[in-house]
């Protein structure tokens, strides 16, 4: 039998180590900014809409819908990578996993799930809702 | 400012090799520059402004000036956006020389990925671990293939666009690849030949992918005075336009490229509309990304890029609108996974009226370049050149 699929561990700095922390915790984490009160992904120090340092994290509720996909079909193992647009109104690259890719579809409903890296950390994913 | 005149390309060369076996990334970028300086009837001491991206080896423009021994630089530009590097360095050169500080620009680009064995298109990069993206899609298994896919899905999920439409793109290229004795694929393909191909990444097929290959190619743009100098070859700059564009704090639509920005500031300069077009080089990493960018620079409305490239309208001879008469990336040459350089090659042989005499679209008083660098589904720069004859 083949391996199961594996994921590399993400690079982290100094901006990112919350988002990666909370991913263990089983949480998805957003920034949102104290001043202009928008959600930006992905998640960084500096509002990108309003230039703020006030941005602020906050948990994500999980559930999303497919913008677009594609079945990776030259890889050991196919996967499926997809941008998933959140409750949140911010969209975000990931993968859609423990479901048939053949049956992933723009616009499913999709909720967070987790997967480990190769290394232990624990990373996003999204499965059919 | 309307740059509109400033600058002509006097000079170009497309480096013949497709595998660099024995020959080294520094070589290709130099015997490309002599090529394209012996084209436009200047050397090497002429040159004082030096223009190149990321494939060149070495820290920005500093070796390859030194190994080409260049003494009499006075301007240097490195700006890398991927593909697109070279249609802005055609821009960038329009502007120095326009503000008096070069005369004699040359633009060098050179890659040997298939020497090297590279996956490009199905194996994952990280171009800049450090970049502030990277670990939030990097463990995602983003590829090149798979990313343009993205793009491929989401326009067909918008506006019906279907592998029949994407394979016409590929089998118009082909159509011009049998002319070019330097086409790494020349045989003529079908659209059913394109959509039986392997599914590399839905809805992308093998040959919606473009080539892999090694190469290079030189553009030496010079200042009015100069052109005049040389003789009436020369080809006028109209217009040009750069734009990145990206994915917006998580806002995204991928249904476009940059190009929806820099085409109309290449129009805007040079006075023309997209209907005055007689050829175009479009980049062609893939055929989706010549569909959206058809639609993004108005030469159909926006969603009816499919249907705009069906039934051969890109072919030569045949369709409303010639595109890469060379065979474009998808059938010639992608050298160094950096196609922006070819495609103002071909725009300056069709004006020049030195095309395939196959492919050579009758007229041609009038072309466009377009490069797009990076990725269309995450952050990609865009840059849109129009050329036409002197007396344009």
């Amino acid at each position: 039998m083949s391996a199961a699929k594996t994921y590399m561990d993400p690079p982290i700095n100094d901006e990112s180590r919350a988002y990666w922390d909370g991913a263990n915790d089983g949480k998805l984490l957003l920034k949102r900014c104290g001043d202009c009160g928008k959600t930006h992904f992905y998640p960084r120090v500096v509002c990108p809409h309003c230039q703020s340092s006030a941005t602020e994290w906050y948990e994500a509720s999980g559930d999303g819908t497919v913008y677009s996909y594609s079945v990776m079909r030259r890889s050991e193992i196919p996967f499926v990578i997809a941008y998933v647009t959140l409750a949140e109104g911010v969209t975000m690259m990931t993968n859609i996993v423990d479901c048939d890719p053949d049956a992933v579809a723009i616009d499913q409903a999709v909720k967070v799930t987790f997967k480990d890296s190769e290394g232990g950390q624990s990373i996003p994913m999204f499965t059919p809702a | 400012m309307n740059l509109r005149g400033k600058a002509y390309i006097a000079g170009i060369h497309e480096h013949p090799t497709r595998k660099a076996e024995g020959i080294t990334l520094a070589q290709i970028h130099a015997e490309s520059a002599v090529g394209a300086l012996a084209d436009a009837g200047l050397t090497m001491a002429d040159v004082d402004g030096y223009f190149c991206a990321g494939d060149a080896p070495g820290l920005g423009p500093l070796s390859m000036i030194e190994y080409m021994g260049l003494n009499n630089l006075t301007h240097v530009d490195s700006t890398d956006t991927g593909g697109s590097s070279y249609v802005i360095h055609v821009g960038h050169a329009l502007e120095a020389i326009a503000l008096g500080k070069c005369s004699v620009a040359l633009i060098t680009l050179a890659g040997r990925p298939r020497a090297e064995g590279m996956a490009t298109g199905t194996a994952p990069r990280v171009y800049a671990a450090d970049a502030p993206d990277v670990g939030f899609e990097a463990v995602y298994g983003p590829t090149v293939v798979n990313m343009y896919a993205m793009a491929a899905m989401r326009h067909r999920h918008q506006y019906g666009t279907t592998a029949e439409q994407l394979a016409w793109v590929k089998v118009a290229a082909s159509h011009h690849a049998q002319h070019n004795e330097h086409a790494m694929l020349r045989k003529v393909v079908t659209v059913e030949d394109v959509v039986n191909s392997p599914m590399i990444s839905d809805p992308l097929h093998r040959l919606d992918c473009c080539v892999i290959s090694d190469g290079g190619g030189a553009i030496v743009v010079v200042s009015p005075e100069v052109a005049k100098s040389l003789g009436d070859r020369a080809v006028k700059i109209l217009g040009h336009g750069e734009a990145v564009k990206h994915l917006n704090a998580g806002t995204i639509d991928i249904t476009y490229t940059g190009g929806a920005i820099s085409g109309p500031r290449a129009y805007e300069e040079a006075g023309v509309l997209p209907g005055d077009i007689k050829y175009a080089s479009i980049y062609d990493s893939f055929t989706i990304t010549v569909v959206e960018t058809i639609e993004d620079l108005g030469f159909c409305p926006r969603g009816e890029g499919g249907a705009f490239v069906s039934d051969g309208n890109l072919i030569a001879g045949q369709g409303k609108l010639p595109f890469n008469t060379d065979g474009g990336g998808l059938c010639n040459n992608h050298p160094g996974n950096r196609g922006g350089l070819t495609k103002v090659l071909e725009a300056v042989r069709q004006v020049r009226g030195e095309a395939h005499p196959a492919v050579q679209v009758a007229n041609c008083d009038l072309a466009l370049a377009h490069g797009t660098g990076g990725s269309i589904a995450t952050r990609m720069g865009s840059s849109t050149v129009i050329l036409g004859r002197a007396d344009a």
